[in-house]
């Protein structure tokens, strides 16, 4: 780990993680905001929700959810904020290294007297404390959220710290999909497309499992692995399906690694 | 002793050539001077020096250690200036320079004044705010502010003014007076010639020669073309004249040889033109390495 390049791989991610932050802030409150009239109207609304075709409920990821009560409507919102997170933590993944070589500043980068290991780790760890300030605006916009708009709902706050939990892993996750996917193509001309397929294409995945019912697909995509509907319900993780999440990361990640090790920086063309 | 060692160094690129089978030592103290076409594999040699890129087969040391496991510590002591000078676009020069020096051990900070002086280089603007010259010095501070006792350039002076070449091969005999080995990538033989000790020559991937300057000077080719309304095609029939052309009233050859000889001839014939200039460095590789 090299002090230098964290500092400033850290502070030249910082508009961009300030921005995420604020979106993901203001989508849980502004969103949790509306809580008090569906949990007024729940009647009417689960008889609303009731008419909607059951593959379309499960498209939306309605299909377990109670939007009447406190976690089960903030399990409904915690699912568009994975999706901004899955963005946000590709984004970081496919630029980690790749943008370097885009913009050509590898060849400053690699010729100081690193190792590529200690520039990988030092990008990382950088990448990580970025996502872990999104993380910690989510906890806060969260409770505050909760605490302003609950309206005497209770609601088990051991489960939603549970859920909150889970963003890290979460995170973690498509930082290193999309570092390794980065790295096993020639060369990435522009983030944006990749991260934004990568986090919308998890996402679909997972609304197709459950319009198909189970194919298998909680499989392959993080959105199943840690899916909030299960998470409130069971309050606890789906054991082997967290295990999975936690191996493919590792696995990327231990891919990343040998893979950057080897890796021609390309010249100017 | 040798600061670098290549030993049969080659890389492809898939099926494409790189550079094959290069084998070529810098002592140190030396300033070894590069050339070859554009294309030819000089970036590549050097990219693979630096460990940007690996090799497909054979090795290179650096100060006696193998460029592949022991790139950190070898990087300490080296400065390198690339052809195409890119840094973080948003970050003002000086900023570069402090992250740039950061990497080493040591104060540079008067190193940098210094250099940013003799350059005459704006530290306060952004990089983005940058012409092309104007990177190139960055990149030749950058290259320099660390003291190191290896020097890689690769077409330094591409982009800088006359006046600014000339303060960068001043600063050039400084680093060398000082010890520093260069290794200096070119196409243009004539600044080559200015500097260096030793030139490898590089064509096709392949080394085709390692002479001493003296020598290549020695082998000192001109090209001649003369213009005049009646040409005997053999008025330039010399030991030393070869590959020699007619385009309507234009004689054009290439000369090796004591210079007055031609002159000689000249003055007996009835000129509308005449020039006579170092030839480019692919000529003399079409004709004298094929």
């Amino acid at each position: 780990m090299n002090a230098n390049i964290y500092r400033h791989e850290f502070r030249a991610r910082l508009t961009s993680v300030l921005t995420w932050s604020l979106a993901v802030a203001l989508l849980v409150v502004l969103f949790f905001s509306l809580f008090s009239v569906f949990a007024n109207q729940a009647a009417l609304m689960n008889q609303f929700l009731a008419r909607y075709p059951p593959a379309m409920r499960a498209a939306l990821g309605l299909g377990n959810m109670d939007l009447s009560t406190v976690l089960g409507f903030y399990s409904f919102i915690f699912l568009f904020v994975q999706l901004c997170l899955a963005i946000q933590a590709a984004n970081y993944g496919f630029g980690l290294v790749s943008i370097e070589e885009a913009e050509l500043t590898a060849d400053f980068l690699l010729t100081k007297p690193v190792s590529r290991a200690q520039v990988l780790t030092s990008k990382l760890l950088a990448a990580l404390s970025s996502l872990t300030v999104t993380n910690l605006v989510v906890w806060v916009s969260s409770f505050v959220a909760i605490g302003l708009f609950r309206d005497q709902h209770d609601y088990e706050p051991g489960t939603l710290i549970l859920l909150l939990l889970s963003i890290g892993i979460f995170q973690v996750s498509f930082l290193s999909l999309g570092l390794v996917i980065s790295l096993l193509v020639k060369r990435v001309r522009s983030v944006t497309p990749y991260a934004l397929g990568l986090g919308f294409g998890a996402y679909v995945l997972s609304a197709f499992n459950g319009v198909f019912g189970e194919i298998g697909l909680e499989l392959v995509t993080p959105f199943k692995h840690l899916d909030a509907a299960y998470i409130i319900k069971h309050a606890g993780y789906n054991t082997p399906l967290l295990l999975l999440n936690l191996a493919v990361s590792l696995a990327a990640l231990a891919a990343g690694y040998w893979l950057y090790s080897r890796r021609d920086i390309a010249a100017v063309s | 002793m040798s600061i670098i060692e290549v030993a049969n160094l080659t890389k492809t690129y898939g099926k494409a050539r790189g550079i094959v089978d290069v084998s070529v030592n810098v002592e140190a103290g030396e300033i070894f001077g590069f050339i070859g076409p554009n294309g030819a594999g000089k970036s590549t040699t050097i990219r693979l020096l630096l460990s940007l890129i690996h090799p497909t087969s054979g090795s290179a040391r650096i100060f006696g250690k193998d460029v592949v496991t022991h790139g950190p510590q070898i990087r300490r002591d080296i400065g390198y200036l690339p052809s195409e000078v890119y840094y973080y676009e948003g970050m003002k020069v000086r900023d570069l320079l402090k992250y740039s020096a950061s990497f080493f051990e040591g104060d540079f900070t008067q190193r940098i004044q210094e250099l940013s002086a003799i350059m005459e280089l704006d530290m306060n603007r952004r990089i983005s705010d940058l012409s092309y010259g104007n990177r190139k010095k960055v990149g030749i501070v950058q290259g320099l502010l660390h003291g190191p006792k290896l020097l890689f350039l690769d077409e330094p002076t591409s982009g800088l003014d006359p006046l600014m070449q000339h303060k960068f091969f001043d600063l050039m005999r400084q680093e060398h007076a000082r010890g520093v080995t260069i290794f200096f990538s070119s196409h243009i033989l004539g600044e080559v010639q200015r500097l260096c000790n030793r030139v490898g020559i590089i064509r096709e991937g392949r080394l085709v020669e390692i002479s001493d300057i003296r020598t290549l000077q020695q082998n000192n080719y001109k090209k001649v073309r003369v213009t005049a309304d009646s040409l005997p095609p053999a008025a330039f029939n010399l030991p030393g004249v070869t590959n020699v052309q007619t385009d309507n009233s234009t004689l054009s050859f290439f000369f090796k040889g004591d210079i007055n000889a031609v002159l000689q001839k000249m003055s007996v014939l009835q000129l509308a033109d005449v020039t006579i200039e170092e030839p480019t460095l692919e000529e003399i590789f079409m004709h004298y390495y094929e």
